[in-house]
């Protein structure tokens, strides 16, 4: 067996997470890197759609930006932006949106925006909320990939940038959201779902070698472990060295800067 | 009609003080090119509006040209924080800037509204988040045939519109490809357009997928090949991505990136006087 990174084990478990055939409304960055995994391993068929209007695209290496050339050039169509969001996303044609996040809190609410108490005089300014809000509000599922830590996963996020159970169950249906909202949170430490009846995110999956208290410990509410607490088996060697091979592609990775592709084998 | 003009007097002749101006372009199409010639010509506080400000707006607001930014995602695309964008919100340097935020889809059919002539558009979005409670121009709205609660958002009408295209013919006909944007929408909602492009060409080709711009709806075009670096041009140009990684470098610190300015903008502007001083 190869061995890995808690990061290869996070965007592995994501790739998985992803059906053959879906249509799936990516973000730059860790979900364009799983998804882009999904469509070279098991997922041949899965449809990408980015927000720069580029529907079917098919990268061969994972770009740097939503509107890299490559995205235009192997899409099976390019629409606009408004004909992007209003004809495409909003009418909840598309099956799963793949979303990151600055501070995620335990209905699974997404900031992306300010870190801090005040809006008006942040500690820290985020890029916003791009098509983050519309993507949680009107794809049939989202999931959401992140890396776990305290600050991270806080009880309750600083600023709404896109909404997830709100306040709890039934918030959605409140608010008119049409889309099902977070069903699936993948970290760098385990696999969480919401609670049904409450909407709160709990733990369903470990990774092998994490031990349940060190995610507990990295939450930032009293994370509740599901009765079905299942392990994920380890990125499989063909996985990984697919996942290491189209990061090797990547701008600014050091393969583009001319160092050597990453040893595969232990 | 477009006049053909050069982009030094198609900025002079649109862009104002106090003006708002939507340079707009989805990472393709970026018009780089204009946005420096605008840091040159000095104008102050401006309303930029955007939906991705990203490296050339950091450069506009760090050289103090920005009073308030519109925009829906601040980001180097990729790479991280816009230094200089940070630099204003978080310590109003080298002024404060006034935010108006959005999302991509508020800030798409608010572009549209203002395309449409519309004094607002309306969207499935913004419920249950932060932004309607900090944003202006959001308001709820009930359907006049369902009685479904929607949203609705303030059209956007800019000043001016600046987009950078592929290519223009004689008269002024503008002609672009690729990811196409808000580029479109913006022009036709804007006062007053300036399109750089990176040729003139006799007449154009039509070309599968290409948007037209007919000339009676552009107010100047500028011929500036590799207007949009380090954003490209599908089919001219690629997009220069080392280029986006080393801003975040260049950009963080106040010092090293008034010296890349005064070298990459200001710099360029004499250089460009004495060449034509010389002719």
């Amino acid at each position: 067996m190869l061995s890995y990174t808690a990061d290869e084990m996070m965007t592995v478990a994501a790739a998985r997470s992803l059906r053959n055939g879906m249509t799936c409304f990516v973000g730059i960055g860790r979900p364009s890197e799983a998804a882009n995994l999904a469509r070279v391993t098991h997922a041949p068929d899965l449809v990408l759609i980015y927000e720069s209007g580029t529907i079917g695209a098919k990268p061969s290496q994972v770009p740097l930006s939503i509107g890299d050339g490559i995205l235009a050039e192997t899409a099976d169509s390019v629409v606009s932006v408004p004909e992007i969001f209003n004809y495409w996303l909003q009418p909840g044609r598309i099956d799963v949106g793949f979303l990151g996040a600055a501070q995620l809190d335990k209905f699974g609410n997404i900031n992306t925006t300010v870190i801090g108490p005040s809006y008006a005089e942040p500690s820290v300014r985020l890029p916003g909320a791009g098509g983050a809000p519309e993507i949680a509000a009107a794809c049939k599922e989202v999931i959401v990939i992140v890396r776990q830590s305290r600050r991270t996963f806080a009880e309750k996020v600083d600023f709404v940038t896109s909404v997830g159970f709100g306040d709890g169950a039934g918030s959605r249906q409140r608010l008119g959201l049409t889309g099902g909202g977070p069903q699936l949170v993948i970290t760098d430490l385990g696999l969480l779902r919401p609670d049904p009846e409450s909407g709160e995110l709990v733990l369903v999956g470990s990774y092998p070698g994490i031990k349940v208290p060190e995610v507990q410990e990295k939450t930032g509410w009293d994370l509740v472990v599901s009765p079905d607490l299942a392990e994920v088996p380890p990125p499989t060697k063909a996985e990984l060295i697919a996942l290491r091979e189209l990061l090797s592609t990547a701008p600014g990775s050091a393969r583009q800067n001319g160092a050597p592709p990453p040893k595969s084998s232990r | 009609m477009a006049e053909i003009v050069t982009l030094a007097e198609a900025i002079s002749a649109t862009v104002h003080d106090g003006d708002m101006v939507a340079m707009e372009g989805f990472t393709h199409l970026i018009p780089h090119a204009a946005g420096h010639e605008v840091i040159r010509q000095q104008v102050r506080d401006l309303t930029l509006v955007r939906m991705t400000p990203d490296i050339i707006y950091d450069q506009l607001i760090g050289a103090g040209c920005a009073r308030k930014l519109v925009f829906s995602w601040a980001g180097n695309p990729g790479v991280g924080s816009l230094h200089r964008f940070r630099d204003a919100v978080e310590h109003s340097w080298p002024r404060p800037l006034e935010l108006e935020e959005h999302s991509h889809a508020g800030m798409a059919n608010r572009f549209a509204a203002g395309a449409a002539g519309l004094p607002f558009a309306i969207l499935r979005g913004y419920r249950g988040t932060s932004l309607a409670e900090n944003t202006s121009g959001v308001s709820d709205i009930v359907c006049p045939f369902t009685g479904e609660t929607l949203t609705a958002v303030r059209a956007l009408r800019p000043d001016v519109a600046v987009i950078h295209a592929q290519r223009a013919d004689r008269q002024g006909n503008v002609q672009y490809w690729g990811i196409t944007g808000v580029q479109k929408e913006a022009v036709l909602a804007a006062s007053r357009s300036v399109v750089t492009v990176e040729e003139i060409v006799e007449s154009l080709e039509p070309r599968p997928g290409a948007i037209v711009l007919p000339s009676w709806t552009v107010s100047y075009v500028a011929a500036v090949p590799g207007g949009a670096h380090p954003s490209y041009a599908l089919g001219y140009s690629a997009r220069d991505n080392d280029f986006y990684l080393a801003w975040d470098e260049i950009s963080r610190d106040r010092e090293r990136f008034a010296a890349w300015l005064d070298e990459h903008v200001y710099e360029k502007a004499v250089a460009g006087r004495r060449s034509a001083a010389a002719c």
